[in-house]
């Protein structure tokens, strides 16, 4: 069996783990067994337990990490560079850092709530790498040949990570806060964080992807320039990471404005995670541009 | 974009008279709400510029457009659609955004400036309203207990104002000012930026020029096929370096599913800075710009060449040269057109090579891969008026032939030779090779790169150094006993605040 195959197995391994994990971590909004102890009326929990399935998803997760970490690696083997050369690797990286990001501070907060909604998008993604994207391993097309390469792409994925996770802590937030609207008397809602609580976790996470997803744009103005000679050339791909910059930068005002609400600055936020999505998907395959070398 | 509230209330206030209303607007502007729908109406009116072709980055590709839908290709021409980062409307938003940013940098500039002068607030008459409000009592005097806390905040670099009265001293001490300094030089660094890039628009030029293998050019405007400049560009400003293109070699993926992808282009050249200087040989390659005096000379693109050799029927040589095909696809089936308008009737070759051909059932001859594996030429000859003499300007990758008697068609492998009685003899000699250069020169990129950097160092600051206070309340109780009062205020909710004041606390207690 060749590395590229390896890396190929590997993946498919991380799917199986992402799966499960999905199902472990989509439990706790199902909650059957509610977490209220008994005679702790007066002793409010603040950390409730975690359920064994929940538990199950952290150990699962760790595990797809570790598979698509080490895809990666002999995928870069295979090829002897930075395994990001087209749409595939991309896909795989983007997912890697959004659930390393995600199990990285699991370490030291507890983010039951938005487990579900990271791994959901990071399973669709490397779903999407192995169905869609796919592409066999190859070395680089000259204008992809740089150093810079690893510089803009690794900050890149990076900011995507730390995006996937506060977009994830959005969406909780927007659903638990849309289900306390509607009065519901779910169990699991008693246990729910507030509001302001995802709000500043989202907020952490949008902060520090912000200066990262900044640099990866300057670090690709520097290439650009030595590439193409022009630092800034309003090629497609170009104009959607500052259209995403600009949502992002949207977003870190928005939540300084008096009178705006948490819910209202998180969809500002999710837009801006949706131009990212944009980017990668919609730009590389259906605008042609000097990005396009998608390699499908 | 001052989270003040007062500011909002601002819309409250009826507007009176020229500079009342004048006030109002500028208000309105510079409020950070109108900051927030000029960031999101910018990004909102970039997506156009991404999904239809701008003539910014090819005039072509917009021509076709509009050729494949005219009606609504007029439609969004009108609407600037094509022209989206030159349009007013764009314009418009991001100038209004940069005015409503120098409005709030230059008053938040100002404050900041006071406030870096000026002693910290004094303390609040009511310290236990405040979050992290600690009281304790110690035997310590209370001169002691000031003298400690006050060398615990200037060991720590905070900002200290002590105030003395007859109630007890208070203390305020202040940190994290770099914040404010981070999302000013954040905001000043933004304009310098839209001023770099004005500059680059302004004197910069960018062309592109197509040089075939054993030739060269010198850098005048008479040298590029396509040239683009500033308004304050002036062509005495070229630098005159001369460039002829030795050799250049691509290679591409043999196998596999990516076959056909590009793997390396090397050009070799020979340049020299201005003319009667030495001329020095230089490697060019994708991603390894050479450079001259600011002005950068960058490897786009590369095609073929065929060369042909066209005598008449008297033997004399009428042409003999290398012509320039233009690739169109990705396995470079090329078109391009030779014009002999010296011949007595003057004569047109239209050409399509094709470096792999392959005659394929269903659609033709086509090349099937990148590399010159099997070369074939195929020639359409023409006899007649090429309206070179017109006066008209004309586009040399193209022959116009509706004044023109066609005389035959051929497919030539490279050594073939064909010929025509009325023309002559039509040699294919073989194939060399051209490269597009690009040649930029952006002024005021140093500066935009310096601005953006310092933009990048100012957002970590501002994002993440915590401002926050501590206030101390020292009295004399009745018991002769020193209390101390203290409290914090952050208002991005700094968790270490509570630790910073149980660590100066603790040097406190220690006093005995």
């Amino acid at each position: 069996m060749t590395l590229a195959q390896t890396s190929l197995l590997l993946v498919y391994a991380s799917l199986i783990a992402l799966a499960i994990a999905m199902i472990a971590f989509a439990t706790v909004y199902a909650n059957t067994r509610t977490k209220v102890l008994v005679g702790s009326a007066t002793k409010p929990q603040s950390q409730p337990v975690r359920s064994r399935a929940v538990n199950i998803g952290y150990s699962v997760s760790w595990l797809a990490l570790a598979l698509l970490g080490a895809a990666l690696v002999t995928r870069g083997l295979a090829v002897m560079r930075a395994p990001w050369g087209n749409m595939y690797e991309f896909a795989l990286s983007g997912a890697f850092a959004g659930l390393a990001a995600f199990l990285v501070l699991s370490l030291k907060r507890n983010p039951d709530w938005l487990a579900v909604w990271v791994v959901v998008p990071v399973f669709a993604l490397v779903g999407l790498a192995v169905t869609v994207l796919y592409t066999e391993a190859g070395p680089l097309v000259p204008a992809l040949n740089s150093a810079w390469l690893i510089v803009h792409v690794s900050a890149a994925i990076v900011a995507f990570g730390a995006f996937t996770v506060a977009a994830g802590a959005s969406i909780a937030c927007l659903v638990i806060e849309w289900m306390r609207k509607r009065a519901s008397d779910a169990p699991w809602l008693a246990t729910a964080p507030t509001e302001s609580v995802l709000d500043r976790f989202t907020y952490r996470l949008t902060a520090f992807g912000f200066p990262i997803w900044t640099f990866a744009v300057i670090a690709g103005a520097i290439w650009a320039e030595n590439a193409w000679g022009r630092y800034w050339g309003w090629d497609p791909k170009e104009t959607w990471a500052l259209i995403s910059w600009v949502a992002y930068a949207a977003y870190l005002h928005a939540r300084v404005t008096a009178g705006w609400r948490p819910n209202r600055t998180m969809i500002i936020g999710l837009v801006g995670y949706a131009t990212l999505l944009f980017n990668f998907f919609g730009v590389n395959i259906l605008i042609p541009g000097l990005h396009s070398y998608a390699g499908i | 974009m001052s989270p003040d509230p007062k500011k909002s209330r601002a819309n409250e206030a009826p507007p009176i008279g020229f500079i009342g209303s004048t006030r109002w607007a500028w208000r309105q502007l510079t409020s950070m709400r109108t900051a927030l729908i000029l960031l999101l109406l910018l990004a909102l009116a970039a997506i156009p510029g991404s999904l239809f072709p701008q003539r910014s980055a090819g005039v072509s590709a917009v021509n076709q457009y509009l050729e494949d839908n005219p009606n609504l290709g007029r439609v969004l021409d009108a609407l600037g659609m094509f022209d989206v980062f030159g349009s007013i409307w764009f314009t418009a938003i991001y100038l209004l955004l940069l005015i409503s940013v120098i409005g709030c940098v230059v008053p938040r500039l100002r404050a900041h400036l006071d406030s870096l002068r000026s002693a910290p607030p004094p303390v609040p008459a009511d310290l236990s309203r405040l979050a992290d409000y600690q009281q304790l009592t110690t035997k310590a005097s209370a001169a002691d207990v000031v003298t400690t806390a006050e060398a615990w905040f200037r060991k720590h670099h905070w900002r200290l104002a002590t105030k003395a009265a007859k109630s007890g001293t208070g203390l305020s001490a202040e940190k994290g000012y770099a914040r404010e300094t981070g999302n000013l030089l954040f905001h000043a660094s933004l304009i310098v930026i839209v001023v770099g890039v004005a500059v680059g628009a302004l004197w910069g030029y960018r062309g592109q020029v197509l040089v075939r293998e054993g030739t060269g050019f010198s850098n005048t405007l008479v040298a590029y096929d396509e040239f683009s400049a500033g308004r304050l560009f002036d062509a005495k400003n070229l630098p005159p370096f001369g460039f002829e293109l030795e050799d250049f070699e691509a290679e591409f993926e043999r196998e596999g599913t990516q076959k056909g992808s590009p793997r390396q282009f090397t050009a070799s050249a020979l340049t020299r800075s201005e003319p009667g200087a030495n001329w020095q040989r230089e490697t060019l390659e994708v991603n390894h710009p050479l450079e001259f005096s600011g002005t950068k000379i960058f490897l786009t693109g590369h095609g073929y060449a065929p060369v042909l050799t066209v005598t008449d029927p008297a033997g004399h040589v009428q042409f003999s040269d290398s012509v320039i095909f233009l690739p169109r696809d990705g396995n470079f089936t090329s078109i391009g057109v030779v014009k002999i308008p010296d011949a007595p009737q003057q004569v047109g070759l239209e050409g399509i090579f094709l470096p792999s051909a392959v005659v394929d059932e269903e659609r033709g001859p086509i090349s099937v891969f990148p590399a010159p594996d099997s070369p074939a030429l195929f020639l359409v000859a023409w006899q007649g008026d090429l309206g070179v003499d017109s006066g008209e300007p004309q586009n040399v990758y193209q022959l116009r032939t509706e004044d023109m008697k066609r005389l035959g068609v051929t497919s030539l492998l490279p050594g073939d030779v064909w010929s025509l009685p009325q023309l002559g003899h039509v040699r294919f000699e073989g194939v060399d090779r051209f490269i597009s250069l690009q040649i930029a020169h952006e002024p005021g990129r140093q500066l935009v790169l310096v601005a953006s950097i310092a933009a990048l160092i100012g957002l970590l600051f501002g994002l993440f150094v915590p401002r926050r206070r501590i206030w101390l309340k020292v009295t004399n109780d009745t018991q002769k006993k020193t209390v101390v009062e203290v409290a914090g205020l952050s208002r991005q909710g700094y968790a270490g605040l509570s630790s910073e004041i149980a660590e100066m606390l603790g040097e406190v207690r220690r006093v005995k």
